[in-house]
């Protein structure tokens, strides 16, 4: 017997413009995310992509205001009644920029920031503290003023503090714009590994499709204000992806292109493990 | 060093300095803190601030002296403000902003003006980055800050304040968003993780501070201190100027 | 040509951030600076328009050494793009903000008329012409401090991570910008870590790891090199980790169209050997 659980992210024809902006950032969209699901979000400058997100923690209709139809429940709780603070217990927001989400002189007292708000005890808050440090491998650091450290490990005590209130989703906000390669992978490995191990529900804005896909069970692609595409990585990575102009990982565009040829593959590589296989099986054949 | 202990220590000297106004006495009081200093390993940070007041030291004393006081008395102005400004000077180098907030939350100071102290001061290195790179980058613009006439430099600050205006809004906007994501405000109790404690060594200092208060405001009454006369052959040279 | 020989800095904090650079780029060269995050790179550049002054060893830019001239005449050679808009535009309208610096070299006016109005036809920013710079998007911006560097027509043209913070089109965009800039004979000098989109222009790549060069050479050989690619900090670009797995492909190929073309060639010659078996 399958249980049905409801979704813990329920968006209903949702439309939203910016207070004085002529047009619609967000067109009348509807998507269910569920409890666990690591989300790819993805899509040309401008697509809404910035928007969806706020609307998941109530940065949108409160810090940003503006013209609101539609419906948006967060673990049940609709965006239009909750705070951003409320939500905040909820839905973690990670930001682009890690210089200005860290404010602390240490970054114990960052990651406590949260739960300190939250009008915790001490000894809840140092327990959640210790927790978010280690679940982020950023103990070492926890005496290092924030604005010292590289950006990789920025972001990591950025999560570490969101992580510290405890929320069952996280939404990061394209967290690798500003991080070297290899940092950006330790970012995405450290996120993939709270969603693995804690169930945390991911929802990440990404333009580096080629280190967030293997992590992901489910790629979104928005376009305008809508959303065009939703599934697998291998069903999205499609010509019609190409055509709204995504970052596709190479290994994938290589495989477009020989299918282009005539050359056909089982299934479309989004990795490069799979990819070498694929390969593997047509330079046999 | 507890940060309110501080501040009592500091206030002591305050009014002690003020009471006194004995040039040998006042030279104790300044003399006094350079061991202070020795131990918070901030000799040279307190060297820059001493030469910072240099020219307000000098301004002081040129003004007592040239109306009319005494030359001792005109030292022992120099030598008091001296004093004033290292205590406070010691006080702001050894204390963090974050525990000056602290202090200021357990004194009951509502948590959002607290919070607002620490994050101006932890600022202000960035916002010196900042400006520094909206130098570099007007500079490769072919912008000369150091040629033209007084209004043509002036102007030349516009495209140096403009964009670090727009940057510490922009910047304050990002802080905000992330502040309400983390709750800011959501509760009016707060527990911080760091509390501050005050420890025998604290006690020790306030006592002996208020001690020292007494003692300065009954000699400054009673006791007669050495009272030291420096005659200074200058007059002949004032007739000239 | 720019030139560097034995080059050090020291920030006044005491960070040595440069420790013995050596290097010389030829005009017209199209070069890829790229490093870990603390490496160097924007510190060198910054020498090369005299911003930052090295404290041990010179740096000469078409034979004139940069302690010897003012950041201004020298910015007339180089134009540095600064990675982040928003630290330069301070202007009304996008055309004051991209005449600016013509204004600051003395340019006649209808010189600066006719300079402005060819560059912002160029990066497509006409329909913004009388806009104010703040109310455009990131993408926009950026294009707006591009031009204002690009319209006084520098010989080398540096960009700081010109791809931070872009879409796929946008960057695709830009690659073919460079591209262009690059063939009409300006020397293209880019920092930058985003390894695919190097992988894709293929220019000349220059390692920097803490100070100092561990790396010089065509782009396939370099970003290919796994213990270099590791010291730095880097990632392998996708194509040459798939590559690498297979002994009979080559392992210097770094871009999309180059691998779709050895596959299909392998395929095609292995179907026509069995077809004619």
């Amino acid at each position: 017997m399958r249980i049905r659980h409801l979704p813990i992210i329920e968006i209903r024809n949702l439309s939203f413009s910016y207070a004085g902006a002529q047009r619609k950032s967000l067109n009348n969209v509807s998507i269910q995310i569920e409890r666990g699901d690591f989300v790819v979000i993805t899509g040309p400058s401008g697509c809404g992509k910035t928007t969806l997100c706020r609307c998941l923690n109530g940065l949108v209709p409160n810090f940003y205001t503006g013209d609101l139809s539609g419906e948006v429940l967060v673990c049940g709780k609709s965006i239009r009644k909750e705070s951003t603070g409320s939500l905040s217990r909820h839905v973690g927001f990670v930001f682009q920029n890690p210089e200005n989400q860290l404010f602390s002189l240490t970054v114990e007292r960052d990651v406590a920031f949260g739960p300190e708000n939250l009008g915790l005890v001490r000894e809840e808050t140092r327990r959640r503290m210790e927790w978010a440090l280690k679940a982020t491998g950023v103990e070492e650091l926890r005496d290092r003023a924030p604005y010292e450290l590289s950006g990789g490990q920025q972001q990591r005590v950025a999560i570490a503090s969101v992580l510290a209130m405890r929320p069952e989703i996280i939404v990061l906000d394209e967290p690798t714009s500003f991080l070297d390669p290899k940092s950006s992978q330790e970012i995405l490995q450290v996120v993939a590994r709270l969603n693995k191990d804690l169930g945390i529900t991911v929802f990440l804005v990404e333009h580096r499709l080629d280190l967030a896909t293997r992590h992901s069970n489910r790629v979104v692609v928005m376009d305008k204000g809508s959303i065009v595409l939703d599934g697998l990585p291998e069903d999205v990575y499609n010509e019609r992806a190409h055509l709204i102009g995504i970052g596709m990982p190479k290994v994938t565009v290589l495989f477009r292109l020989l299918r282009q040829d005539g050359i056909e593959t089982s299934r479309t590589p989004v990795t490069v493990e799979v990819g070498i296989e694929e390969l593997r099986k047509i330079l046999r054949s | 060093m507890d940060p309110r202990a501080k501040f009592v220590v500091i206030m002591a000297i305050f009014v002690i300095s003020l009471i006194q106004t004995n040039v040998l006495a006042l030279s104790l009081i300044l003399v006094a803190q350079v061991p202070l200093i020795w131990i918070a390993k901030s000799m040279k940070r307190w060297g820059a601030s001493m030469k910072g007041g240099f020219l307000l030291a000098t301004l002081i004393f040129i003004m007592n002296f040239a109306t009319g006081s005494t030359f001792t008395y005109s030292i022992a102005m120099t030598i008091r403000f001296l004093a004033l400004l290292s205590s406070f000077s010691i006080f702001f180098m050894t204390t963090s902003p974050d525990d000056l907030g602290l202090a200021l939350e357990e004194a009951h100071v509502p948590y959002t003006l607290c919070f607002t102290f620490t994050t101006a001061v932890r600022l202000v290195p960035t916002m010196a980055t900042d400006a520094q790179t909206v130098v570099d980058a007007q500079r490769s613009r072919g912008l000369e800050l150091d040629k033209g006439n007084l209004l043509k430099r002036i102007r030349n600050y516009i495209p140096i304040l403009i964009p670090l205006i727009v940057s510490a809004i922009r910047r304050s906007v990002e802080l905000a968003e992330a502040l309400e994501s983390r709750g800011f405000g959501l509760s009016v109790k707060r527990q911080p993780v760091t509390v501050l404690r005050m420890r025998k060594s604290d006690y020790a200092a306030i006592l002996a501070a208020v001690a020292l208060l007494m003692l300065a405001a009954w000699a400054s009454i009673y006791a007669q201190l050495p009272i030291i006369e420096i005659h200074f052959e200058l007059p002949r040279l004032w007739c000239i100027v | 040509m720019i030139s560097a020989d034995g080059v050090h800095f020291t920030y006044p904090n005491g960070n040595e951030v440069l420790r013995g650079i050596d290097l010389r780029i030829d005009d017209g060269e199209f070069l890829a600076i790229m490093g870990e995050n603390g490496a160097g790179k924007t510190t060198l550049i910054k020498t090369f328009n005299g911003l930052l002054r090295p404290t041990k060893g010179q740096v000469f830019v078409n034979e004139i050494d940069t302690k010897k001239t003012s950041v201004a005449s020298l910015s007339r050679n180089v134009g540095l793009v600064f990675q982040n808009p928003d630290h330069q535009l301070f202007c009304e309208t996008v055309r004051d903000e991209v005449a600016y610096s013509l204004r600051n070299f003395g340019y006649s006016r209808d010189i600066v008329e006719r300079r402005v109005k060819g560059i912002l036809e160029t990066l497509d920013l006409v329909p913004y012409m009388n806009s104010s710079p703040f109310m455009l998007s990131g993408g926009e911006r950026k294009r707006v401090a591009l031009a204002s560097v690009l319209v006084w027509n520098p010989q080398h043209i540096v960009l700081d991570e010109p791809t931070i913070g872009q879409d796929y089109q946008q960057k695709d965009r830009l690659r073919n910008f460079i591209v262009q800039l690059n063939s009409q004979g300006k020397t293209v000098i880019m920092v930058t870590h985003d390894v695919e989109f190097v992988a894709e222009c293929r220019p000349r790549v220059m390692l920097l790891s803490r100070g100092k060069i561990i790396g010089d050479g065509r782009a396939d050989k370099i970003l290919t090199d796994g213990r270099l690619i590791d010291q730095a900090s880097l990632l392998h670009p996708q194509i040459s980790l798939m590559f690498s797995s297979f002994n009979d492909l080559p392992h210097d190929v770094i871009d999309v169209y180059s691998a779709y073309t050895i596959v299909k060639k392998r395929i095609r010659g292995s179907r026509n050997v069995i077809a004619s078996l």
